[in-house]
């Protein structure tokens, strides 16, 4: 069954904040092989005018992939995780995240689409620090292949 | 030093860069975000669901891509968005070697308020593994 495309615009309770560590932080660069200094040096990161270490680029996916469990494991929804592969993602950010936030995260349904028999999920992530500022938004974009017609 | 946006033009390339990738990269990768997906560790599950090899996490490409562009204008927090499609995997063999993700990038369009699109092209092996890869980002 393809997705009900009324399901746009479904939005979910914000999460519980996520609390991000210096220490978490130095563990995703250095997973990532990047020794920029504003991920683990405080020292550095202030005098690039940030009030503590920042997080790079890509690390509020470890906060918003969770988040998107609600969508993905929706029943209601009903999406087959087995078929699913990540086609796109794309951030926006008001600023880096950065040690010290506590980060719930709004998901949000912000397109269905069929292309090709394929299902095509794009889960919205709206990053706010407890204080209420805007962080980053994440968009990703789910694939669902369509069910083989022999083997099903 | 910061970059400033009176120094660049369309057309204007950024340091290329290439960063290697092996297994250990990858299951050093999985703890640090949470994403353990066997696909990513197990050779034999990888197989099974039909990829040629173990593959690097998307994400992880996605890390890697962006480096070209926080390395070129020093404070990562100049990046307000970044996007990216996946378009074909990164196997990775289980040897010293592992593989290599090839980044290059070059300003692809000259925005409001200092700011600037970097388009990036990823590739392995030679053949593109990213698509509509691109950063915008704040100049001094």
């Amino acid at each position: 069954m393809p997705l009900d495309p009324s399901f746009i615009g479904r939005t979910y309770p914000p999460t519980e904040p996520y609390e991000v560590g210096r220490e978490k932080i130095r563990e995703f660069a250095v997973a990532i092989g990047d020794a920029n200094r504003a991920y683990t040096d405080l020292d550095a990161a202030k005098a690039l005018g940030h009030p503590d270490v920042i997080a790079p680029p890509t690390f509020p996916f470890v906060i918003t992939y969770s988040a998107a469990a609600q969508v993905v494991n929706d029943p209601e929804l009903g999406l087959d995780f087995s078929r699913v592969v990540h086609g796109d993602q794309k951030f926006s950010y008001t600023r880096p995240v950065r040690a010290g936030d506590r980060l719930a995260v709004t998901v949000s349904i912000e397109a269905i689409k069929s292309l090709a028999g394929n299902d095509v999920l794009t889960v919205r992530g709206e990053v706010h620090d407890v204080s209420g500022e805007h962080v980053v938004t994440s968009f990703m974009t789910l694939v669902a292949r369509a069910a083989d017609e022999a083997g099903e | 030093m910061a970059i400033s946006f009176d120094e660049v033009a369309v057309g204007t390339e950024l340091p290329a860069q290439s960063f290697p990738v092996t297994r250990a990269t990858l299951v050093r990768y999985a703890g640090a975000s949470g994403d353990f997906n066997p696909i990513h560790w197990n050779e034999k599950f990888a197989l099974e669901v039909g990829l040629p090899d173990v593959i690097a996490h998307g994400m992880f490409t996605m890390a890697e891509a962006v480096r070209v562009v926080t390395d070129w204008v020093g404070d990562p927090g100049a990046v307000v968005e970044y996007g990216v499609r996946f378009t074909r995997p990164v196997p990775v063999p289980n040897d010293e070697a592992g593989a290599m993700i090839e980044v290059t990038g070059k300003v692809g369009a000259v925005l409001e308020d200092r700011k600037v699109r970097v388009d990036l092209v990823v590739t392995t092996g030679g053949q593109k593994v990213l698509g509509m890869s691109r950063a915008v980002v704040q100049l001094a």
